[in-house]
């Protein structure tokens, strides 16, 4: 996909994006008319004392008055609008792009980066489109205009505009170029502090039981007397601004006056023209600070969409094929000396594996956290892409299938149990939209949620709220595994699902799990013993290489790694 | 939370007594805004007079006009110098007062009861210390100088203006207000669309992060176009009520710029008329434009710092509100005892509970002979910490006594309770430092040999040497270059090289690979020999050598005794028995 730039949003709307700063630039136009009115009165009005002629220029900067408004509210109009569409219609490309992204994608790019990318950036950029179009044009407008204008009263006055303006322009650039990085080394010292701070929150109890509040208490004064000491160090250089613009405004106003007084004694100018020329010197002040602020913050915002674009610039990496999986049967699974790397300065999570599950059967996965358990099942899943090796999928290569309909036939139930904020019936149609609700109460019942959620009332409109806080974590995950029940699939996928369950609801559901999916093949991931011992076929990973495949009967003598599992965890399998 | 004005009075009035450290610098920076202000002021009325001798061809007093200009020029230079010296003088004022600030809420962190630190989450205390106060000086201290400013500008500006003409002053000062109130209407009536705003702007961020999270999920069960669909209905709504919101506050600009210019030809027609009437010259007239034009700036300088004042007394009351806190970890000054104990330790007739309508710890005694091993089971949440926090004396039991011994605790100090324990906790905390700073933490003078030692008996010496760093490796904030379990040990070391007669465990119930775990168990071994230790256990090997094993369940201990003893009563520790440990 080709990354649209943010003139793409921006001409999509075209007439707002002309319009909005065109009308701010008719009424920086009225604006700047005023002190040429002004100079009219007192040259004119005042020095023949015609009365009605004040009164009627004075009507006249009225109306200017109003007609800038006008034009500025219908500025607003459009530039907020079309801020708005910008960020919303950016925010909608990035979601859906979003949604698009494999595995590796979304492990590559962070999901903190992400959640940045989707709210504070996009919003950045919305408030920097906005004011970019109230104001990027308006503010040189009025400076540049103030400096032409000078120049109809007096050409030679209008010199010293153009002085002026680049003496401020450099002052204010200068003043931001020193004190930027000074900012961002008081930034990071705060954020020293902060997690100072923190530290002494979440570690109370540590500090205490060490007795050292003394010495983090020295600490903490040290990081403290860092952040002062930059505070000033930047303080003394931005407090410079106003009182330097201050000088330089007036020192140009000085010199305004004496060239003016001049030019007035040889006839040149007007009493009047020397008041407008001190007025537009006004004007230009307050501008090129809105106008240094305006370009912060059209930066920050550029900034903020390189990101955002970043993100969407994400290609998602996997080559997807045509063929359809055939949905009326059990999946097969074939590995042949697969490896997997997450990325290429890491080592291997899972090397050279080989094992062979045939339709129907029921395998078991275990080994130790970090073993390469929850890597494998993404593989087979075709989540990640192996590095090397071949995945069978019913004896075909992986890759030859269509990924929407490799995912539309594996249910899986993840390691993280979460539910989505909305109705149960909502959550249990994940797996199979047109469900009906008989459907969902057979899953609940074969998950043992039946119970407790008929306890609860509401039935399927039960209320779950945000990743289902609203439940245990052993209902919880009843309920992702009635959710993956629900899809009608060839490859039953549960890792490590009966964590939070006491043996009974496992064994229970274990029952019911086998006993109504005889066209289903079922992979259990586990670290207990208990969850997988008696599948037909136990795969015992270590540290990402196969320690033994086999019935737990044959591992227990062969396979050393499975037999210590099996005495760590005090596994005996008459108990069961 | 409603501020009463009252409390307000007293919040300020508390703030201001941090002023007294630094009230010279103080005085000096209000009188330097004087100065800046009144020079500031002077520049339009000089420069009105310089243009009354600049009257017409051949009728110019260049030696006026030079006189004008030139106090001009001392006007720039002393306001130029006495504002840039006050932005200084306000920077020192307000960051020595956050910094003094800052420290007391800390210092004050380490008086409080970790209870009191309990019952208030971390990022609430985060947020008192730094945003809040960040937001007391943004707003208060900065504040306060922009206020001063600003009404002495309005103040100078009125009598400049009253001096030179009062009538046409008379429309300056009642047309002003009314941009003022203009500003204030449009802003209540834009408020509720800020609030529907940020609501839906909550709505959809939630979605967002809901399903960011898990996009994972939404990808194995192909969930993409469901999501899609509902994130567009709530983008249209955020959309929509943004546009109004954004909308109707940028009416603020021009709303105001039409009063002033309004304002602007008002003075201009009237000043035209005073003049032509002889009581006003054209140069007071142009000083007249340019008051003006600077008069609205004071006005909205003080109705933006306004609303930062109040959020900043806000959050002065947040602080103050910790600093205030009651009760302290250690009200007497005990005389800290430093000499060796046995580590005989007496419970007797302890009750104890954190909210006293439910009752946990009831009647509880046990007495630990040295060197013996106290394991703590039941299942998660049953309150093992409870236990902890007692005998640490993070919190007080409510009656009886506990004493090591033969020596209550609550008449020990503190620092001489806790010099005799060791602890390792589940929830495992490092700091951000070096390896070495980390193990030697209760021991900060410890020799290179003693931390390596330490390192050694907590099995993780050999991982450290392999480390490009070694012992000055930087441990971050997240502790991202280390394992859990490789954290744990570090902890061990800890403990090792403070080499505590009394031990007080928790171990780890998440899982590290099998390697760690056993090195884990041996370093926790080899720490317990010869020590008295109380163990929130979850390994069975721990549970089954202990001399005592505490039983609890929904915070209150249901059974104690030995292994053998409490198998042989079939009871709740015989369930969790067969449950977890025998399949």
């Amino acid at each position: 996909m080709k990354t649209k730039s943010l003139w793409h949003y921006l001409s999509s709307r075209k007439k707002e994006t002309v319009l909005a700063p065109l009308f701010k630039m008719l009424e920086a136009c009225f604006e700047l008319f005023i002190p040429l009115l002004v100079a009219d009165i007192i040259d004119t009005g005042i020095k023949s004392g015609d009365t009605g002629y004040i009164v009627r220029r004075g009507i006249l900067m009225i109306f200017f008055g109003i007609l800038g408004f006008t034009l500025a509210v219908i500025a607003q109009y459009f530039s907020a609008k079309c801020a708005i569409g910008v960020s919303s219609d950016l925010r909608r490309d990035l979601f859906y792009h979003i949604s698009e992204l494999n595995y590796k994608n979304l492990d590559e790019a962070g999901l903190s980066s992400l959640i940045t990318g989707m709210t504070s950036d996009i919003n950045q950029v919305q408030n920097g489109v906005n004011w970019a179009l109230r104001l990027f044009l308006r503010s040189p407008f009025i400076v540049f205009g103030a400096a032409i204008m000078a120049s109809t009263i007096s050409p030679a006055a209008s010199v010293i505009f153009w002085i002026t303006i680049a003496v401020l322009i450099f002052i204010i650039v200068l003043i931001m170029k020193l004190s930027m990085p000074l900012t961002a080394k008081v930034q990071k010292q705060l954020e020293t502090v902060t997690r100072s701070f923190k530290e002494n929150i979440t570690g109370v109890r540590v500090v205490r039981a060490f007795n050292s509040q003394p010495s983090e208490k020295r600490a903490f004064n040290t990081n403290q007397d860092e952040l002062y000491r930059r505070q000033i160090k930047v303080g003394k250089i931005s407090s410079a601004l106003n009182p330097l613009t201050f000088a330089v405004i007036n020192a140009a106003i000085i010199f305004i006056l004496w060239t003016g007084a001049i030019n007035v004694d040889t006839g040149v100018l007007s009493q009047g023209q020397i008041i407008a020329l001190i007025n537009y010197m006004s004007q230009i002040l307050v501008e090129l600070i809105k106008f240094a602020n305006i370009v912060l913050i059209v930066s920050k915002a550029m900034a903020c969409f390189k990101r955002v674009k970043n993100i969407l610039s994400i290609e998602p990496v996997l080559a997807n094929g045509a063929k359809k999986i055939d949905a009326s049967s059990a999946i097969d699974i074939k590995l042949e000396n697969v490896s997997f790397a997450f990325d290429k300065k890491g080592g291997n999570a899972l090397e050279n594996i080989s094992f062979h599950i045939s339709k129907g059967t029921h395998a078991g996965i275990i080994g130790a956290t970090g073993s390469g358990k929850t890597t494998l099942i993404n593989l087979i899943a075709r989540f990640y892409e192996r590095s090397c090796g071949s995945i069978l999928i019913n004896d075909i290569p992986i890759e030859d299938y269509d990924i929407a309909s490799l995912t539309s036939h594996i249910s899986l139930v993840p390691q993280k149990s979460v539910l989505f904020r909305g109705t149960l019936r909502e959550n249990l149609k994940w797996g199979n939209s047109e469900a009906s609700d008989e459907e969902c109460f057979d899953a609940l019942k074969d998950s043992c949620a039946y119970d407790f959620i008929m306890e609860k009332g509401n039935g399927l409109d039960l209320y779950v709220a945000q990743s289902g806080s609203n439940f245990s974590g052993g209902q919880r995950q009843r309920l992702a595994i009635a959710r993956a029940l629900m899809k009608k699939s060839g490859l039953l996928i549960l890792d490590d699902s009966y964590s939070a369950l006491d043996y009974a609801t496992e064994s229970h559901i274990k029952n019911s799990v086998f006993n109504h999916r005889d066209n289903c093949t079922v992979l259990t991931v586990s670290q207990r013993v208990s969850s997988i011992y008696n599948s037909d076929i136990i795969i015992v990973l270590d540290n990402g290489s196969v320690a033994g495949i086999g019935k737990h009967s044959e591992l227990i003598k062969t396979c050393p790694v499975y037999n210590e599992i099996c005495l760590s965890q005090n596994f005996n399998e008459e108990a069961n | 939370m409603e501020y009463t004005a009252k409390k307000k009075s007293s919040v300020f009035g508390r703030l201001l007594s941090y002023l007294k450290h630094y009230l010279f610098f103080f005085i000096v920076s209000l009188f330097l805004t004087v100065i800046t202000v009144v020079c500031t002021l002077l520049v339009p009325v000089f420069s009105g007079q310089a243009i009354d001798y600049i009257i017409s061809s051949g009728n110019v007093d260049f030696n006026m006009v030079f006189q004008m200009l030139l106090k001009i020029a001392i006007a720039i230079i002393c306001g130029v110098l006495s504002q840039y010296f006050t932005g200084c003088i306000n920077n020192v004022i307000t960051f020595k007062i956050v910094k003094d600030l800052r420290n007391e809420v800390f210092e004050k962190l380490h008086e409080l009861p970790v209870s009191y630190i309990d019952s208030m989450a971390t990022g609430e205390m985060i947020s008192r210390c730094i945003t809040d106060i960040e937001q007391i000086s943004d707003g208060l201290f900065m504040g306060f100088s922009q206020i001063f400013n600003g009404v002495l500008t309005i103040i100078c500006t009125i009598i400049f203006m009253l001096m030179i003409n009062p009538v046409i002053t008379l429309f300056v000062v009642i047309l002003t207000p009314a941009s003022f109130m203009l500003t204030k209407f449009i802003a209540s009536k834009t408020h509720e669309m800020f609030v529907k705003q940020s609501s839906s702007r909550g709505d959809l961020t939630a979605l967002t992060d809901e399903a960011l999270e898990n996009m994972k999920l939404i990808y194995a069960f192909d969930h993409k176009e469901e999501s899609r669909s509902e994130f567009d209905k709530k983008n249209a709504v955020l959309a929509e009520h943004s546009l109004k919101a954004t909308f109707y506050s940028s009416l603020v600009n021009p709303s105001t710029r039409l009063i002033y210019s309004t304002l602007y030809a008002i003075v201009t027609i009237a000043g035209g008329f005073t003049v032509i009437g002889g009581a006003m010259t054209v140069g007071n007239l142009s000083a007249f434009l340019g008051y003006t034009n600077q008069y609205s700036k004071p006005f909205n300088e003080i109705t933006g710092t306004i609303t930062e004042f109040q959020n900043a007394l806000a959050s002065a009351s947040r602080v103050f509100e910790i600093l205030d806190a009651p009760g302290t970890e250690d009200p007497s000054a005990l005389p800290c005892d430093k000499s060796s104990i046995k580590g005989n330790v007496s419970i007797k007739d302890v009750y104890f509970s954190y909210n006293p309508e439910v009752p946990l710890i009831k009647n509880f005694s046990l007495e630990v002979k040295s060197g013996q091993r106290i394991a703590i089971v039941g299942p998660t949440g049953c309150g093992k910490t409870t236990m902890i926090n007692l005998l640490m004396r993070f919190y007080d039991a409510d009656s009886g006594t506990i004493s090591i011994d033969g020596k209550p605790i609550n008449e020990m100090s503190h620092i001489e309770l806790r010099s005799h324990y060791g602890m390792v906790l589940q929830d495992i905390w490092l700091k951000t430092g070096t390896i070495r700073e980390n193990i030697a933490y209760g021991v900060p003078n410890a020799t290179d040999e003693q931390i390596r030692n330490a390192a050694k008996s907590a099995y993780i010496s050999d991982y450290i040497d392999r480390l490009p760093d070694g012992y000055d490796t930087v441990i971050t904030e997240g502790g991202g270059n280390l394992s859990l379990g490789q954290k744990q040990l570090l902890c061990i070391a800890r403990v090792m090289l403070a080499d505590p007669p009394m031990l007080i465990l928790d171990e780890a119930t998440s899982s590290v690979d099998s390697m760690t775990e056993i090195r884990i168990s041996k370093a926790f071994d080899k720490l317990m020999t010869g020590r008295t230790s109380f163990v929130v256990a979850h390994r069975l090997s721990t549970i089954v050598n202990s001399d005592v094993i505490l039983v609890m369940n929904n915070g209150s201990i249901v059974e104690q005794g030995t292994h053998e003893e409490l198998l042989a009563k079939k009871g709740f520790y015989y369930n969790i028995y067969q449950s977890q440990f025998a399949h």
